[in-house]
């Protein structure tokens, strides 16, 4: 743990004008990304964001067009294409469309790496026959991914992609294309190459309940830029940025919306405040006490706890009542315990 | 039909011809299609060896050759036949003439059929680090392999149609047998027993090539 795998240091990724006459697609705008060794480092962001051109960096199937890249200490930007086979060796990739061989059987696409790698047939044999048991296909050996379901079909996609002993693996939604069920399966397969293999996990998403499931670090990616980064359960419970609360808001309940603010308004006339709980940090009997001492009467009218990773946190909001001064007063105290925002 | 008994002899000789020019044509205009497929395919600008000058020599030498009428196309190609095979007459000059059409016709038929092939498996394969050439053999054909057959299958039919020009630059074949026996000698019957056998002849091979996209498709 700790030590630094990729290292991304002002990349940028401009695109040739796609018509005669256009401006350059800026794809990437000097992004800076630090994965370290054991990381599930989730990468979300609209359409568009740059998400897929960014990890598609990472293994250089895409050539950055300015700043350094450094993966398992060597630096890529501007290695020759021959010179970078060795290093994909060490790094899998799962794709949103599986994008497998339907030339060849189950057993023949997880053995595709090891055959490209110049491994023993014996190797190759008992290699697959090992990453059929770890993704619970041993059955489907010689089935064709056309007789797969999706949720199969990506779990081939993950033996793969691990039958190289890769310490890093690339996921580009990989579970953008399965039902919630299977994706959910998926997930926990990719938790557990995570934990037992200890592999590095890029997943770009941009469903954030994939980040909430599995990641332990995000970074929010907007028009080729990273806005905003760091541990999942601080991007969640304290997001910095708009395009980062938008999203922390589809999967954390708990924080009304601009609509429901307005019925709630409607239906109570006083003041109305949210406070946030993260972890056990704050202690929610002092913080109603501090109303009770100020005579503030409240009422709870929204929230919800949420858990990223087993830590708690949540959001509760308030109808106040009683005058101004001991409202201030109050909140003042509340604000030295924990962040209070309140709805204007 | 008497006559066509009397010429049973020189009717198995044509076909036998007819087969020999196809066989050859089909070896040379299917490899050098491949090639020429493939050249199309691969350095088109996106795709792994890309490289424009190449793509647009390619595209244009395609379309320029493949609307000339076969029939002028074997008559203008006769210089050209007599450096490459040593003569401008006959059945080698004829083979060299629809190999080389059909390199550039087969040429497109191949590159379509490698546009069916999603770019998505190719990326999967050079993100495990294959190589280009690795990438063609393992993953570009095999995953064409069924639209190949049937592109193939259909490149023969095209391949007979050419072979009866033959006849026109002192090649044999069934096409100047009919030509010289049936049309010339006012013997329709001579004509269409020559008609009938090419139909068999391209029935069986269609057969054949489905048979095997069939099992290519696994379907
Ligand atoms: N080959 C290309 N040529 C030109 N522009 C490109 C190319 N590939 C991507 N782009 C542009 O780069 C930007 C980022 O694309 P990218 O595919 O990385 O986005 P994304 O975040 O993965 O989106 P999505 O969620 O839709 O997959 C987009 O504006 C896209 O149009
Ligand atoms: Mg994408």
């Amino acid at each position: 743990m700790g030590e630094t795998v990729v290292e991304l240091r002002d990349v940028s990724k401009v695109y040739p004008p796609t018509t005669r006459g256009g401006s350059p697609v800026v794809a990437i705008d000097s992004v800076d990304l630090e994965v370290e060794a054991g990381d599930v480092y989730g990468i979300i962001g609209y359409s568009g964001a740059g998400k897929s051109t960014l990890v598609r960096l990472i293994n250089a199937l895409e050539r950055s067009t300015a700043g350094s890249i450094v993966v398992h200490g060597q630096e890529i930007a501007g290695l020759p294409e021959r010179n970078l086979r060795s290093m994909r060796l060490g790094i899998g990739m799962i794709f949103q469309q599986f994008n497998l061989l339907n030339s060849r059987t189950v057993a023949g696409n997880i053995a595709y790496p090891l055959e490209v790698a110049g491994r023993s047939k014996e190797e190759r044999r008992e290699r697959v026959e090992e990453l059929l048991q770890f993704v619970g296909l041993a059955d489907k050996a010689k089935a064709y991914p056309d007789q797969l379901s999706g949720g199969q079909k990506q779990r081939v996609g993950i033996a793969r992609a691990l039958a190289t002993s890769p310490d890093i693996l690339l996921a580009d939604e990989a579970t953008s294309a399965l039902d919630p069920e299977t994706t959910h399966e998926v997930l926990a397969l990719l938790q557990r190459v995570n934990r037992e293999f200890g592999v590095t996990i890029i997943v770009i998403t941009h469903e954030m309940d994939v980040i909430q499931t599995i990641a332990t670090k995000v970074a929010v990616m907007d028009r080729g830029r990273v806005i905003e980064r760091g541990d999942v359960f601080d991007v969640f419970s304290n997001p910095q940025t708009a395009a980062a609360a938008r999203f922390v808001g589809t999967v954390v309940k708990g924080v009304p919306n601009e609509h429901e603010l307005a019925v709630l308004r409607e239906r109570h006339p006083g003041r109305i405040v949210t406070l946030s709980f993260r972890d056990t940090e704050v202690d929610q009997a002092a913080v109603f006490a501090e109303f009770t001492r100020e005579g503030v009467g409240f009422q709870v009218i929204y929230g919800g706890i949420n858990e990223i990773q087993g830590r708690p946190f949540g959001h509760l909001t308030l109808a106040l009542t009683a005058d101004a001064t001991s409202v201030d007063a109050a909140l003042a105290r509340v604000r030295t315990l924990t962040t209070v925002t309140e709805a204007r | 039909m008497d006559a066509l008994i009397g010429l049973q002899s020189q009717f198995w000789t044509a076909t036998v011809e007819t087969l020999y020019i196809v066989a050859l044509a089909l070896v040379f205009g299917g490899l050098g299609g491949l090639l020429v497929g493939l050249g199309l395919y691969l350095s088109r600008p996106g795709h792994i060896l890309e490289n424009r000058p190449v793509f647009l020599v390619l595209n244009v030498l395609v379309n320029f050759v493949r609307p000339i009428p076969f029939i002028i196309f074997i008559a203008a190609a006769q210089p050209l036949a007599r450096i490459v095979v040593g003569t401008g007459i006959g059945n080698p000059a004829a083979i060299f003439a629809i190999s080389v059409a059909a390199s550039f016709g087969i040429g497109r038929i191949v590159e379509q059929n490698l546009m069916t092939v999603t770019p998505g498996v190719i990326e999967a394969a050079r993100s495990v680090g294959a190589g280009p050439w690795r990438i063609i053999v393992t993953v570009l054909l095999p995953e064409a392999l069924g639209p190949l057959i049937l592109g193939y299958t259909f490149v023969f039919v095209a391949l007979v149609d050419m072979a009866t020009v033959a006849g026109y630059i002192g090649g044999g074949g069934l096409g100047n047998f009919a030509l010289v026996y049936g049309y010339r000698q006012f013997n329709p019957v001579v004509t269409w027993a020559a008609v009938l056998l090419i139909i068999v002849l391209v029935q069986l091979v269609q057969f054949l090539g489905n048979w095997l996209a069939r099992k290519a498709f696994r379907r």
